[in-house]
């Protein structure tokens, strides 16, 4: 047997200056072998070609705060179209005297989502106040009461709408996707069979010929005198469409949970709602987060079809704008500011699904 | 089969029937895995059971908390037999503990969340009192200095502590062992045994599976040999060891004690 023992430290000795600090760096990522370099190069001509004119454009020639004629005249990118129909692009027709009010029912969703991103608020007042939130939001949008004159959802729009879409259609989506999950695992013939019917007919068909069959079918189908709401009814297109989604990824997370797990909740006498709730359902959804949020952020931006069937969305308002006479033309500015609210929509919701995660996988 | 002729551990057993198992057959499809079982255990009886993998073994003291379902024959557990009753089933198992192979703890909850769960849901003990108690078996298993981390942090052996004190928790009647240390390292199946043996000494129920034959020597009061669905022989671990009757149980004895 050979012993080996370390000897005294050697004296320390530094890696050479190419492997480490800036240059190092640059070695390693940008300059690693002739292919990575000549991609560098192609790469940073691309950059030196766009981003100086983007830049140019969008914040140096560009126009804040003017006219549509004076746009024309202006050589870079108006911004104006936006600044000057910020309130059309929000609000959508929702009377221009009264748009306090919707901006009030954005803010009380925003702050109730805020609070509600943070785990350790999940309790019992926090619930109370999404119901005293709910109520209030109803009120104002509604009107109607309290002296507040009655607005009717026709003329509901803008951001307003697709946030009432995106955030109500994702949180009703939810939990019905995770019973369609459980539906479809169950022992029960019947349960099981309509579940996967449902599921499977749902997602054999595009949202928009939802969307349609809601807006054109369904009324034709209820008694004369009877109608709802038609932005209740995207609204209901919106949840049943994105459950189905949701229901195949919980699935996934179901199957990937041990018999283990099943047999320790059952050997201690948990019934199945127990068994469900305490143990198979917290795992398998943490598991599934990735896939789920990934849905989720697909569904937000597929509210914006709902213009298909005449609801005046973000996306619908903004394109209201461009066909006025005054702002035709100014496209490329109008969609990119769009873009940045989806943007900043889908981003946050990616964002936060990534800090769940983080503080949920303390156990492993 | 007598039972009364020797008490390794000095108790007399009282000749109360806890578990009585009559004639039960069990199928899993079309293979015959429980051909005709008869066993009756008594209050703070000690049963070992052997036999090759496939052999029933387990699926025998699944059947008693009815992980699995029997399909002829009667099972009868602290008098209540085991039906299609929901209500007697969750009865049952609240007064069954199980230990597991693979120890089975909940990944997402901490040790003292992990044995407060059955307490606290199924017996509707105040959380306080569970936790309580929780800590006085994390104490019986000495490892209530993890009492806060998850499972995933301990080694196997902890874990299968942890595991015999979560059933515990649930004051059962009788404790069932589906081969508590086949899935551990040899240098932690000691600290599980040790644990099983102090319980052993308190007077606990157990059916334990296991091919520690050193444990079913000491602790012990009945060795049964399992064998295709069939228990071949049982008998105290003095008889079993050194005067095997059955053909089978001394080839698998020849196998298993080298």
């Amino acid at each position: 047997m050979v012993n080996i023992v370390h000897s005294s430290r050697k004296a320390e000795i530094k890696p050479p200056v190419v492997d480490i600090g800036v240059i190092g760096w640059i070695k390693a990522n940008l300059f690693n072998g002739w292919l990575n370099s000549a991609l560098t190069l192609v790469t940073l001509y691309f950059l030196w070609k766009t981003v100086p004119p983007f830049f140019r454009w969008a914040f140096i020639d560009s126009v804040w705060n003017t006219t549509g004629q004076a746009c024309r005249d202006a050589g870079g990118a108006c911004w104006s179209i936006v600044s000057s129909n910020f309130r059309f692009i929000l609000f959508g027709f929702y009377p221009y005297d009264l748009q306090w009010r919707p901006l009030m029912a954005m803010i009380i969703l925003f702050v109730l989502l805020f609070f509600s991103q943070n785990r350790t608020y999940w309790k019992k007042p926090l619930a109370f106040a999404w119901i005293a939130g709910l109520f209030v939001m109803g009120l104002l949008l509604r009107g109607g009461l309290f002296g507040l004159d009655p607005v009717e959802s026709a003329q509901w729009g803008g951001l307003l709408l697709t946030l009432l879409l995106s955030v109500f259609g994702l949180t009703a989506a939810y939990p019905l996707g995770v019973i369609l999950a459980l539906g479809r695992q169950s022992k029960m013939r019947a349960i099981k069979t309509l579940c996967i019917l449902y599921i499977e007919l749902i997602r054999g068909v595009p949202l928009i010929s939802l969307l349609f069959m809601s807006s054109i079918i369904f009324p034709l189908l209820l008694p004369e005198g009877v109608s709802i709401n038609k932005i209740l009814r995207a609204q209901a297109a919106i949840i049943l469409f994105t459950a189905a989604y949701i229901a195949e990824v919980v699935r996934g997370g179901l199957q990937g949970m041990s018999r283990g797990h099943y047999e320790a909740a059952e050997s201690i006498g948990l019934n199945y709602y127990q068994t469900m709730r305490l143990i198979i359902l917290p795992q398998a959804l943490k598991i599934v987060i990735p896939p789920t949020v990934s849905q989720l952020i697909s569904a937000f931006k597929d509210t914006s079809l709902v213009v298909i069937i005449a609801l005046y969305d973000l996306l619908k308002t903004t394109q209201t704008v461009l066909s006025n006479p005054e702002w035709m033309g100014f496209s490329r500015e109008a969609y990119v500011f769009v873009a940045i609210l989806y943007f900043l929509g889908c981003f946050s919701m990616s964002n936060y699904s990534r800090k769940l995660e983080k503080e949920l996988s303390r156990g492993d | 089969m007598d039972k009364e002729t020797a008490d390794p551990m000095n108790q007399n057993l009282p000749d109360e029937p806890i578990i009585e198992i009559i004639d039960m057959h069990k199928w899993f499809g079309d293979f015959h895995v429980l051909q005709g079982i008869n066993l009756t255990v008594h209050k703070k009886e000690r049963i070992v059971i052997c036999g090759p993998s496939g052999s029933g073994k387990s699926t025998l003291i699944r059947c008693i908390n009815r992980l699995e379902e029997h399909q002829r024959g009667r099972i009868v557990v602290d008098g209540i037999e085991l039906t299609n009753n929901i209500k007697n089933i969750e009865k049952i198992r609240a007064e069954v503990g199980m230990v597991f192979q693979h120890f089975n703890l909940f990944p997402h909850l901490n040790i003292i969340e992990n044995l407060t769960l059955g307490p606290i849901w199924v017996r509707k003990t105040p959380k306080k009192d569970a936790e309580a108690a929780a800590m006085y078996y994390l104490e019986k298993v000495h490892i209530a200095e993890q009492a806060k981390k998850y499972p995933g942090q301990l080694s196997g052996g902890q874990q299968q502590r942890v595991a015999i004190a979560r059933s515990l928790c649930m004051n059962p009647k009788v404790m069932l062992f589906d081969e508590p240390t086949s899935a551990l390292d040899p240098e932690m199946i000691k600290e599980v045994l040790d644990v099983m043996i102090e319980l052993a000494r308190e007077g606990m129920t157990m059916i334990v599976i296991t091919h520690e034959m050193g444990f079913a020597r000491s602790v012990a009061h009945r060795v049964l040999f399992m064998d295709f669905g069939q228990i071949v022989e049982g008998n105290t671990p003095e008889e079993f060891f050194e005067n095997p009757r059955h053909d089978r149980t001394k080839l698998f004895l020849s196998q298993i004690l080298h």
